[in-house]
Parts: structure tokens; C-alpha cells; sequence
């Protein structure tokens, strides 16, 4: 085949997915969307249990930040992702041990980011797409070794979510009787940041900064209608994060509009249906 | 009244709190055994919590010594079941009662759950344990403060607990839904011999199956049978003020003057 992007749906997904995985840049858009849509479903599973979205909110504007500093310092971008996101949840867990005492904090922390990445933005000379891509995401430009990258620390993250699983459910469903079982809370909530960090900056490169929320928070939000246990709702939320990062793939194909318009849209879609379902039942 | 037994419970030998830079109470002594019921009382801000605590080994003792089973406050806790004072729970909170009743057994534990259908049947005993069993599949969200009692207290008992701390189980329920969960309580103690500490505010409903009280105001402990401490003389001497203990034929109580008595300066 001698197209390049014209191909239609020929109505038989195998052979379309063989059509558009012809491409390293799909290939490599696919692999880095899959290991960011289980990552993000499972740790966003918990941001919606502990009820810290604005939390992860903030988080991925500290990596904008951090992004933007490595852009304009000519680093790979994920390299400040991961140095900001990291530093400002571990801030964010030293400043308050109650989830529910920290909008304040938060929202100072989230500022003073938002501020530096736009000083950094404004001292990069090179081209606005770079600043675009941070803020919505640009998954058809991840590279090999992002790809690469992206599934190390993506497999590290799965192994201690894997790890801190049953005390990260205690504690955050009912924190006092986990201290007292003897649980350690605020090291686990700042690992817990730590986990949400991380997994906002490799999150970054699908859906960028700005919808981050479409993987970390939506698949979370309508799994949780789907399902009353815990395990039960965090392999849901993986699988919703899943289907809306591949479907996005997939149209933004043949439709020449952004992916992460089609993921934050689909998802949306899903949500107004597991909510309109639920409200019929009642 | 229950014996005390050769291995006390709780033992506690000229205790001192001490919270924030702050002295709560001090020279508290006193001896719990198994299977007793022990209501903690005093007017707010007395230390009750604190107590807890410093049982939990959250907190380490000011001055004094305090043995639990036998051995150091942390060391007891896996066979301690502990239902603190609540916050509503978020009425969005979809996951189900039973999910929240299996983590009293083993949600401390690192790794991943492998015997999840052994753990929620265990989890779905102490619910009949304690009359929830129809709540078991109902989210958190929606349960009632007295359903949510019961599903706290299910979740401390599923361990099988030697000892049970109770922080203000009682608060926000009405009188009936009082009454049906103290004799609950007290059911568990008697069937088990299990020894309960049970916060209160009120100690009206409680008096009929308290072995013992621990009363504690004006940075003082006074304990003892309910009869014993819950009387004009040891209160007035507890809060160094005038306190008069009314009964009334029913052998309800009613203290008078002891909340103006705990904040002398207010």
C-alpha cells in the first residue's frame, strides 16, 4: 500500500489495525497508550476512592511546569514531568496528612506551578507546538525510547500498586482504623502521591496536562458505579481507560482531529451512560 | 461483676497523658480483666480519646506504665478491635459494606489478597454477628449512622478481638437504636469474653450492663463500679466542685453541675 493516512474502514478491524500498524508512529501510539490506560485506570481508581482528584489536578500542572523547564532547557520533556510531578506530590503529602484538610495547600502549590510554567513557555523560543502538545497531549509523536521508557516505569508502578494494594484500600476507605491496625498512613500517602505522580507524567503524552482527568478520573468515576469492591472497580476502570484510549486511536486515523478529543469525548459519553443507566433504575 | 482474672487485660499504673506539649490527665491506675464491660465517661475534651491511644500504642504514655495483653500497647494490636468516633461517610461512597468489614481481617497486610471468598465469608459471619447481614451488598454511601455502627462494629469484631475500644458508638442514634446497640455490645461481650471499652456521653443506657466505670475530668481518672464512682461524693472530689448525682426511681442518673464544673474559666 503506497496511502499514507488515506485509508477508510474497510469494516474489518483486523484488517485495519494491520492497515494503521504498518506505521511506527501508530505502533508506538498504541503500545504507549495501552501501558498509560492501565496505569492511569489503576491509580486513578484510587484518586477517586480517596477523593484527591484535585490533588492529581495539581499534579498535572506541576508537570507542565516541569515539562515546560525541560523544553526550554532542550531535556526530553518527560524528564521534567517526572522531577516536578514527583517533587510537588511529595510537597503536597508533607504539607497535610488528611486528605481532606489540603484543598488550600493544594491550590497555593497549584499556582505557583501554573506561574513558573508559564515564565518557562514565555522564555523557550521555539515553536507553540511544543507548549500545544504539553497541554493536550500529542500520542502520535511518542517515540521508541519514549515507548520504552514509558513501559519501564509503567511495569515499576504496577509492581508497588501490587504491593501497597490491601493498606492503600484501608486507608483509604477508613484511615483511623487502618493507623490503629497499624498501617503506616502518611507514608503510604505520600507514596500514594508519589504513585499518582509518576503516573500523571507518563499520562502527560496521551492526553496531555489539561485532560488528564479523561484516564485518570472518568474511567475511575463510571467503574465505580459498575462495581461495589474494590478489585472488582479498578480492573473496570483499567478496562474503560483501555477502550476510549484505543477507539481514540483507532478514529483519529481516518478523522483528522485530535486523539485526545476522541478519548476525553468517548469517555464522557460512557460516563452520561453509566449515570443515565442508573438514573432510569432508580 | 466479672473476676479479674490472673492475666489482666489492661493494666495501668499512675498513667499520665500528655498531647500536643499539653498534660490531659494523669495518675491514672487501674486493672481491667477479661470479659468485662467498662464505660469511659467525663465531659468533653476530658482525654477520652486520648486514652485510646494511648491503649492503640499510638501514643506513648507521659509517665506511669500501661500493659495491654499482656504486653506492650503496639504489640497487642492485632487482637484489638477498634471502632472509632465517625465522620459521615460520603454519600457517593459506593463500595459495599461487606468490602469494608473484610479489612478488619487482614487490609494491613502488604501484598495482594489471594484468599479473597475465605475473607468475605469471614467477613459476612461477623456481619450475622451483629444483625447486618441484609446490609452486607448495600454501598456505604447510602447506610444509615445506626447501620454504619453496625457495620464498624462488624468490622471490629472479625478478627475475633480480645479486647474492643469503642469511641462514642452511641453518638447520633436515638434512644431505641441506643438501647438495641448496647445490649448488641453487650451480648458480644458476655457470649465471647471479650472486654469492651465503650466511650459515652450518656451513661444512662449503659448503666444496666457497665461492670465498671472509668470517669475522667479535670485531668484526673477515678474508676471503679458504676455505683461506686458515679456518686456525689467521688465526682465533687474528681472535679473539685460541688457535683450532685440524682437517681430517679427507675435508677436513671442524671449529673448536675459537672459540665459548668469542667470548664471552671469558661
Amino acid at each position: 500500500m503506497s496511502h499514507f493516512f488515506a485509508d477508510t474502514f474497510s469494516m474489518n478491524l483486523i484488517q485495519d489495525l494491520r492497515d494503521m500498524w504498518q506505521y511506527a508512529f501508530m505502533r508506538n501510539a498504541f503500545i504507549a497508550g495501552t501501558i498509560v490506560a492501565i496505569v492511569a485506570g489503576a491509580v486513578g481508581y484510587f484518586v477517586v476512592l480517596r477523593r484527591s482528584s484535585f490533588a492529581a489536578h495539581s499534579l498535572s500542572h506541576a508537570g507542565f511546569a516541569g515539562a515546560a523547564g525541560a523544553v526550554w532547557l532542550g531535556l526530553n520533556p518527560l524528564v521534567g514531568l517526572l522531577a516536578f510531578t514527583s517533587a510537588g506530590g511529595l510537597l503536597m503529602a508533607a504539607l497535610g496528612r488528611k486528605a481532606a484538610a489540603r484543598d488550600v495547600q493544594i491550590g497555593t502549590v497549584l499556582a505557583f506551578m501554573l506561574g513558573l510554567g508559564v515564565l518557562f513557555i514565555s522564555l523557550y523560543k521555539g515553536y507553540a507546538t511544543e507548549a500545544y502538545s504539553l497541554l493536550f497531549g500529542e500520542i502520535l509523536g511518542v517515540s521508541r525510547g519514549d515507548v520504552v521508557v514509558t513501559a519501564l516505569i509503567g511495569a515499576l508502578l504496577l509492581v508497588v500498586l501490587a504491593v501497597v494494594y490491601r493498606p492503600l484500600v484501608f486507608a483509604s476507605l477508613d484511615e483511623d482504623v487502618a493507623e490503629a491496625k497499624g498501617v503506616p498512613v502518611g507514608l503510604l500517602s505520600a507514596c500514594f502521591m508519589l504513585m499518582v505522580a509518576v503516573a500523571t507524567a507518563i499520562a502527560v503524552q496521551v492526553v496531555g496536562v489539561l485532560l488528564i482527568f479523561a484516564l485518570m478520573v472518568t474511567p475511575p468515576a463510571i467503574a465505580e458505579r459498575l462495581s461495589r469492591r474494590p478489585a472488582q472497580a479498578l480492573s473496570l476502570s483499567v478496562l474503560v481507560a483501555l477502550l476510549v484510549t484505543w477507539f481514540g486511536l483507532f478514529i483519529s486515523y481516518y478523522v483528522p482531529y485530535p486523539v485526545s478529543f476522541f478519548i476525553t469525548t468517548s469517555v464522557f459519553g460512557l460516563y452520561l451512560l453509566t449515570r443515565g443507566i442508573a438514573f432510569v433504575r432508580k | 461483676m466479672a473476676e479479674v482474672s490472673a492475666h489482666p487485660v489492661i493494666s495501668a499504673d499512675q498513667l499520665a497523658a500528655r498531647y500536643r506539649g499539653h498534660e490531659v490527665w494523669r495518675g491514672a491506675s487501674f486493672t481491667i480483666g477479661a470479659g468485662e464491660f467498662v464505660g469511659i465517661l467525663g465531659p468533653n475534651g476530658a482525654g477520652k480519646t486520648t486514652l485510646f491511644r494511648l491503649l492503640l500504642g499510638l501514643l506513648a504514655p507521659a509517665d506511669g506504665s500501661l500493659e495491654v495483653l499482656g504486653g506492650s500497647p503496639s504489640s497487642a494490636r492485632p487482637r484489638i478491635g477498634y471502632v472509632p468516633q465517625r465522620r459521615p461517610i460520603d454519600a457517593e461512597m459506593t463500595v459495599e459494606a461487606l468490602e469494608l468489614v473484610r479489612l478488619g481481617l487482614r487490609g494491613n497486610v502488604f501484598g495482594l489478597a489471594l484468599n479473597g471468598a475465605a475473607e468475605r465469608k469471614q467477613a459476612m459471619a461477623a456481619l450475622k454477628q451483629v444483625d447486618a447481614e441484609h446490609l452486607a451488598h448495600r454501598p456505604l454511601g447510602v447506610l444509615s449512622g445506626g447501620e454504619l455502627q453496625r457495620i464498624f462494629l462488624a468490622q471490629a469484631l472479625v478478627g475475633k478481638p480480645n479486647l474492643l475500644l469503642l469511641d462514642e458508638p452511641l453518638a447520633n442514634l436515638d434512644i431505641r437504636r441506643e438501647v438495641d446497640l448496647v445490649q448488641l455490645i453487650n451480648g458480644v461481650v458476655r457470649q465471647q469474653e471479650v472486654t469492651a471499652l465503650l466511650i459515652a456521653h450518656d451513661l444512662n443506657p449503659l448503666l444496666p450492663v457497665l461492670d465498671r466505670v472509668i470517669y475522667i475530668a479535670r485531668g484526673r481518672v477515678a474508676t471503679g463500679t458504676p455505683e461506686k464512682v458515679i456518686t456525689s461524693k467521688t465526682l465533687s472530689e474528681l472535679y473539685d466542685a460541688p457535683i450532685e448525682v440524682l437517681r430517679d426511681s427507675r435508677g436513671r442518673v442524671a449529673v448536675l453541675g459537672a459540665e459548668e464544673a469542667s470548664h471552671p474559666h469558661a
